[in-house]
């Protein structure tokens, strides 16, 4: 049977829904029974050999590369110079030596800046994710003026592109001499992310029946009780699509730390230093390779395993700036 | 208390990391309580703890810095003098910046249609086929890579070895050329045909994105429509034709526009492949070549002006597809 990660219907907001077509139809039992269906009818399509063809050299299309790479990886450096990674299984010599000297080796040391990494995206995941929500509460539950209005206004910043905002930002960090320290790209990610994270949690809170906050206020609950013990509960699945989302983007990205954590050791991410090294180093695969993996472990793995939550943030609205 | 700006050992690092997140939950605590905890609080007290944190975060994060920009792109290089339309004029007339907005059109235009091309075959190809979860995953996964990591792959992809007895093709695409009996190629360096090279990388990231989406839309196209095509006769090509593009027509405008988007501002792969050298620049690694190398902070701001006015239609016009699909319903 095939599973596509289908978002359930309640958490898809009405426009996600028609943007990415991710209705699913009805409940469970009846989706199955008309899967099934669908299933039957198309059975055969695949059979025809152009079909299966043309998936199959895509599907080597998008893996060869990353394949190679990650071979050549565990390659001896002087194997890698002198011959393709293609030949690997004539040839079988494995060593870990790339990675120890990318990871410890005093011109790379990759284990600070993958120390960097996750001292950088930690905070930037959990920051933006609870001002957003504050605010998404207060966008779909707390009734007042100029809410419609507001709302529209951080609807439409997603559009901005960062590269806007980099210069004047850097500014006022210099001015406070907060320049090329974690919080400055603490700071910068959460400020970017809100848009997105406002726009998204609120419309999946919008989702939430009514009728659970009108009981809860029934009962002399606050907004904070409300909060705490109606809304997060059940919007768990949700907050884990963003995170997700957020982690991503912060562990891979680049601009924004090159702007603000500069190339110091102290500061900057994978990411900077295997651009750098891309840069200085452009002929030394034996590194280049095993970097490119380190930098790409963390978010392969939280990848594949929370694909997901990563599909269903992705269908329900992604104009990230 | 310098670790907390000059944090440079490991666990200083880490502490300061948690004392970071802490802070921060302490703060938010402190004023979620507050509210909870005194009787009888104004709705506008309980509305501004609520968005206030975020509203100021966006307006000093993205509103003050973009008023700044467009009004710096209108100085000189240091912002201290006003110049007009200068830079604007520089940026569309001077020969350099003619290849860097010829090169951001050629990839404005080819990554969304391409990727979204191959995204919208395979996700028919596969769909409610045995491997369809695999298949999917295997051309999803270039999403999770860094376009730093995708250029460094692409990169070796392309390596070029001098075409001399003895020395042995290591990048796979000029493997091929060899095994084909043609000369190995610069990939990289020939211009200007590196730029399909680059752009390559970027349609190898976002297939996956036009894949899912689109997957999950035709997953939802309803049935009856399906079948009745089918009872008059259509199949294959001409389902995919006549049912399937037409249905999931919103889908595509919002994969193609979210691309788009998403290309205009790419800086990653071209700033990691080449530098921008070899006529491969494009506005946005321009922009950061201006602004931090050059240092021509008027120009540079242009050029962060312009990005952010080709992005606007792009937007409007995938909000208004939204709009009219919603009204068709």
């Amino acid at each position: 049977m095939t599973t596509t990660p289908l978002p359930p219907q309640s958490f898809v907001t009405p426009e996600a829904g028609e943007a990415g077509g991710g209705k699913a139809p009805g409940l469970g039992g009846r989706k199955l029974s008309r899967a099934e269906k669908r299933a039957i009818a198309a059975a055969g399509r695949l059979s025809s050999p152009w079909a299966s063809g043309i998936a199959i050299i895509l599907a080597v299309l998008w893996t060869i590369p990353t394949f190679g790479l990650l071979v050549t990886s565990f390659r001896p450096q002087q194997e890698i110079r002198g011959s393709g990674w293609w030949t690997f299984p004539t040839n079988p010599a494995v060593t870990l030596e790339n990675y120890t000297q990318a990871l410890f080796g005093s011109s790379t040391g990759f284990a600070t800046y993958f120390v960097n990494s996750v001292v950088i995206t930690l905070p930037a995941v959990v920051i933006p994710i609870s001002l957003a929500l504050l605010a998404a509460y207060a966008f779909a539950w707390i009734e007042f003026r100029g809410r419609d209005i507001l709302f529209v206004a951080v609807f439409a910043l997603q559009v901005v592109p960062i590269q806007v905002t980099l210069i004047p930002l850097l500014s006022r960090y210099v001015d406070w001499g907060l320049a090329g320290s974690f919080w400055t790209v603490w700071l910068s990610h959460s400020m970017f992310a809100l848009p997105l994270a406002i726009f998204l949690l609120h419309n999946f809170m919008k989702d939430v029946p009514p009728s659970l906050v009108e009981a809860a206020r029934m009962d002399g609950a606050g907004h904070v009780k409300i909060f705490f013990q109606v809304l997060l509960p059940l919007l768990t699945p949700a907050i884990a699509s963003f995170a997700i989302f957020q982690f991503l983007w912060v562990w891979n990205d680049l601009l924004v730390s090159l702007t603000f954590a500069g190339g110091s050791t102290d500061v900057a991410p994978l990411t900077v230093r295997v651009a750098e090294l891309a840069g200085s180093r452009g002929s030394q695969w034996h590194l280049l390779s095993a970097g490119a993996f380190i930098s790409m472990v963390v978010p392969l793995i939280v990848f594949l395993s929370l694909q997901r939550f990563f599909v269903r943030g992705l269908l329900a609205g992604s104009v990230k700036g | 208390m310098d670790w907390l700006v000059n944090a440079d050992t490991t666990a200083e690092k880490l502490v300061l990391m948690l004392v970071a997140i802490g802070l921060f939950v302490l703060v938010m605590a402190v004023i979620l309580l507050g509210v909870d905890r005194v009787k009888r609080v104004p709705q506008w007290v309980v509305v501004v703890a609520f968005v206030g944190p975020a509203m100021a975060a966006i307006a000093f994060g993205l509103v003050y810095p973009g008023l700044r920009t467009i009004r710096d792109s209108f100085y000189d290089r240091t912002s201290s003098n006003p110049v007009g339309l200068d830079n604007y004029v520089a940026a569309f007339t001077q020969d350099a910046f003619q290849v860097v907005l010829r090169n951001t059109l050629l990839w404005v235009v080819l990554v969304p249609l391409l990727a979204t091309f191959v995204g919208l075959v395979y996700a028919v190809l596969v769909d409610r086929t045995r491997f369809e979860q695999f298949a999917k995953t295997l051309v999803f996964l270039p999403m999770a890579i860094s376009m730093v990591g995708a250029g460094i792959i692409w990169k070796f992809v392309y390596e070029y070895r001098p075409d001399q007895q003895g020395v042995a093709q290591i990048g796979l695409l000029n493997q091929l050329l060899v095994w084909l009996g043609i000369e190995p190629q610069q990939f990289l360096l020939n211009q200007p045909f590196n730029n399909f090279f680059l752009i390559a990388v970027m349609i190898w990231i976002q297939a996956g994105f036009a894949m899912t989406v689109l997957s999950a839309a035709i997953k939802a196209i309803p049935d009856d429509i399906i079948e009745a095509a089918r009872l008059d006769g259509l199949h294959g090509v001409g389902m995919f034709r006549y049912i399937t593009v037409p249905s999931i027509r919103p889908a595509l405008v919002v994969v193609v526009t979210t691309i788009a988007m998403g290309t205009l501002k790419v800086f990653d792969i071209v700033r990691t492949m080449t530098g921008g050298n070899f006529g491969t620049s494009v506005v946005a690694n321009e922009f950061y070549n201006q602004s931090f190398r050059i240092s021509n902070l008027g120009l540079g701001a242009a050029l962060a002006v312009i990005l952010f006015v080709l992005v606007i239609p792009l937007i409007v016009y995938n909000v208004r597809q939204l709009r009219l699909s919603e009204d068709i319903r």
